[in-house]
């Protein structure tokens, strides 16, 4: 229940920074130390507060669990976070997720995809830590760094390759590529270019479930929304107007902040006036929580949590997740601005050697078990390559499909019928 | 039967005074019967818009026959006079098909800045909070972009929005979820999700509201695909339009004009829709096809009278489906007329004229006598003055002289 966060009032504070969340000093200690500036500042917050994590609307406090999950290993108590089930079912997406992500630089460097590919290796953990908790019916909204949010909800990987590849078995037939990624079957709603476009659509997913529970009647309606979006959305309006409608209306949203400090070349902290975004939760009356999002266990903890005051209709929550892209912020990206010793400090904290670790340690998984795993992702990845190379490309007549749900939007033409009754048009040769 | 030609004559006054102010509350107005004795036959004409949408669902009666030929003025098809029908005017039509439409579907609903407890800033939605609740017509905060997006969002997971602009120039701020999402979501998810939205608001030249609240949307937003766009001119196309919108499966905007609020008419009492794509016969001719819509149909109507009298013979379509364009009804008057005038509110800049002068150039180039010409507002922000805001769009003796001067 409420476990992980009343556990925040008790971990140890291994930093001196211990304040509440009124002040709006913090900045100044974060740029007191000009040289670590990039590698240090916003990740050593350890904010606690007294109060319990069901908060009513207005009182809003700032949890942080950071170190949660590291208090309960330390004491080898015999309570694990997860059972060796679940263990193994997380390791395995996340692997997927790398060695899918790894393919795609792959491929594209040979010349099998093209345009702007923006690959996750790093962030695995919140998607895995997330998504592994939803049902089929909850939603899944996320940006262009779309692909393994899209596998970790279901979507198969051939699927996804196939739309990368532009074939015309993909997810989207080929018309959607790399940055939209959809699916009605495993409620992916996108897959967005511009950042920011597809919190509203989070927010109006949500909005649904709260319609058909309140006015359709459905009472057992509980879905709930996950809005994955970066560091640099969090200055975007419609960040903060989407925050305000969903604590308004107590829509079962969750919004995931995957803060990964970087925006193409824009350090979060040169954009952001106040770079804890965690606690911009709170000025709409939702809990903001900050979390380590290099942990999948951490992750998992603050999800459970999260997803389960959305579920019980207790309304939104704000979480940010610390957390690194190892490649560059799309396969065209030099990479040139990151310091090699914040890229070398995040990749010592990779989340899947992280989890391996853990399941070892606690005898949860051997090592040979994990390899079988690894190998059988490797024979997904492959097989989705063999698929979408093999699969066709989308034929001239897909061109002017799916432009309306219903084609007569097209018009009526100058013979009388409408334009869609052409042939030209199921010909896909037809001038619109 | 009777009334209805004494109506239409009564009407005349819609737009009386040079300084185009109108007051339409001074009339039983009936533009869906607007027409003028012809010099050589008396016919009542009927327009096109009765037609039944293929849905094999739809319950509006067949009544009307598609090509607007002239019928016999006591045709028992040609007139609602079946039944005693109900006067309304145009914002309480409007009203009316979003209410029936919500009846009839629980997952239509309302969003927008004070369309619940406040009823709409022209009351189109009056009334719908008390009696839907809260929820189904949602107040919104002052986020155009993200209450758009998120009317989009709930599309996409199974109901039915209609989204309303306070103004339309508003939806300007929600320019980036119309263009990208709500007209490209379709497509790029390979036809998985559906975006069934309406977006309708006030928009067009009012009465000195000032350069951005007499903005006109409709050229902006045309480039878009994957969106429908039609523009409603009376009570009854309103309700028509705004119960076809609903039922579409695609997205559809809604142009309403600010200053059509209060025309009257007398409604059937049936359920009956208006075809999303075909435009609308107001008054069949034979010298020149004037093409215009929603106010500016008036302008042309009102003009029309005086080139009657002059001797002419117009034909005025409303084109009504602004996207795309009904080029069956418009290619038939050019095929004989011969010559073509547009009269829009648009901007003469990429407005709807210049597409449509375009479409008709690559369409019926070899029917033309003479150069389309097209009459569109002053590229210019609307000024707030009166005499200075009534030459920035199409007045009547305009529209005379291009007449006269297209037909010579």
């Amino acid at each position: 229940m409420a476990s992980a966060f009343s556990a925040a009032k008790f971990s140890a504070q291994p930093f001196p920074l211990n304040h509440t969340s009124t002040t709006s000093h913090d900045s100044s200690i974060v740029f007191a130390k000009p040289t670590s500036l990039f590698l240090g500042s916003t990740r050593k917050l350890r904010l606690t507060s007294s109060s319990k994590f069901n908060l009513s609307r207005r009182s809003g406090t700032v949890d942080a669990v950071s170190d949660v999950v590291k208090q309960k290993k330390s004491k080898s108590s015999p309570s694990l976070l997860i059972t060796k089930e679940e263990g193994l079912e997380l390791y395995e997406d996340l692997v997927l997720g790398r060695a899918f992500e790894d393919m795609c630089a792959q491929m594209y460097y040979r010349g099998k995809m093209f345009g702007f590919v923006h690959l996750y290796n790093g962030q695995e953990a919140v998607s895995t830590g997330f998504i592994k908790l939803l049902k089929q019916q909850d939603s899944v909204v996320s940006t262009y760094r779309d692909h393994v949010h899209a596998l970790s909800k279901g979507v198969p990987a051939r699927a996804v390759m196939s739309e990368l590849f532009g074939k015309t078995t993909g997810c989207c037939r080929g018309q959607g590529g790399s940055m939209h990624m959809f699916s009605r079957e495993h409620n992916v709603l996108g897959g967005f270019a511009f950042i920011g476009e597809g919190i509203p659509i989070a927010t109006g997913a949500a909005f649904t479930s709260k319609y058909k529970r309140e006015v359709l009647k459905e009472a057992d309606c509980d879905h709930v929304t996950l809005a994955f979006f970066g560091d640099g959305t969090c200055n975007n309006g419609q960040f903060f107007e989407c925050l305000n409608m969903a604590a308004l209306w107590k829509l079962p949203i969750v919004f995931v902040v995957e803060n990964n400090l970087w925006a193409i070349g824009m350090s979060h902290l040169r954009a952001t006036s106040d770079p804890q975004i965690y606690k911009k939760g709170p000025a709409f009356g939702m809990p903001g929580i900050h979390v380590d999002g290099m942990d999948v266990l951490k992750v998992r903890e603050v999800a459970k949590e999260a997803i389960g005051r959305a579920r019980r209709g207790e309304g939104p929550t704000l979480v940010e997740c610390e957390t690194y892209r190892f490649r560059g912020h799309s396969l065209a990206d030099p990479d040139e601005l990151r310091d090699p010793a914040e890229k070398a400090h995040y990749a010592a904290r990779d989340p899947i050697t992280a989890l391996k670790k853990y399941l070892i340690e606690n005898s949860l998984a051997s090592e040979a078990e994990l390899k079988t795993i690894e190998k059988k992702i490797d024979e997904v990845v492959e097989d989705a390559v063999e698929f979408a190379d093999e699969s066709p490309v989308p034929a001239r007549s897909q061109l002017l499909e799916n432009v309306f749900a219903d084609p007569k939007g097209f018009g009526i033409g100058p013979d009388g019928r409408y334009r869609c009754e052409d042939p030209k048009f199921t010909e896909g040769t037809a001038h619109v | 039967m009777a009334a209805i030609f004494q109506g239409v004559g009564a009407a005349a006054p819609l737009s009386s005074s040079p300084s185009n102010s109108f007051d339409s509350n001074k009339s039983v107005f009936s533009p869906r019967r607007s027409f003028s004795v012809r010099k050589r036959a008396s016919f009542a004409v009927v327009r096109s818009d009765g037609i039944v949408n293929l849905n094999p669902k739809g319950r509006s009666a067949q009544r009307l026959i598609s090509n607007a030929v002239a019928t016999k003025a006591d045709s028992p098809a040609a007139s609602s006079s079946s039944k005693p029908g109900h006067e309304l005017l145009l914002f309480e039509a409007l009203q009316e098909g979003l209410e029936e439409e919500m009846e009839r579907d629980p997952r239509v609903c309302v969003m927008g800045e004070d369309v619940g407890h406040y009823g709409g800033s022209y009351k189109v939605t009056k009334g719908l909070a008390k009696r839907f609740g809260d929820l189904r017509v949602l107040d919104t905060p002052i986020a155009e972009n993200s209450f758009t997006g998120m009317g989009i969002g709930a599309a996409m997971t199974g109901l039915r929005p209609v989204i309303e602009g306070m103004n339309m120039g508003f939806l300007l701020l929600a320019f980036n979820q119309i263009s990208n999402n709500c007209g490209m979501l379709h497509y790029t998810s390979g036809g998985q999700f559906t975006i069934p939205v309406v977006i309708r608001g006030p928009g067009g030249v009012g009465r000195q509201l000032g350069a951005e609240h007499s903005q006109r949307l409709e050229s902006y937003f045309q480039s878009i695909p994957g969106i429908q766009m039609v523009a409603c001119s009376t009570p009854y196309n309103a309700k028509g339009l705004m119960k076809a919108a609903i039922r579409s499966e695609n997205p559809v905007i809604l142009f309403e004009h600010v200053l059509l609020y209060n025309l009257k008419e007398r409604l059937p009492d049936e359920d009956y829709i208006c075809n999303l794509e075909e435009a609308e016969m107001v008054r069949p001719g034979e010298h020149v096809t004037i093409l215009t819509y929603s106010r500016m149909r008036y302008h042309v109507m009102q003009a029309a009278k005086t080139l009657v009298n002059k001797g002419y013979d117009p034909e005025v379509i409303d084109i009504r489906s602004l996207k795309p364009f009904d080029l069956h009804t418009i290619g038939n008057s050019v095929k004989k007329t011969h010559r073509v005038l547009i009269v829009e509110e648009c901007m003469r800049t990429g407005g709807i004229g210049a597409s449509l002068t375009a479409a008709i150039t690559e369409n019926f180039n070899d029917y033309l006598d003479a150069p389309i010409m097209c009459l569109s507002s002053q590229d210019v922000p609307t000024p707030y003055a009166g005499t200075l805001e009534e030459v920035t769009v199409v007045q009547p003796a305009q529209i005379v002289t291009a007449v006269e001067q297209i037909c010579q």
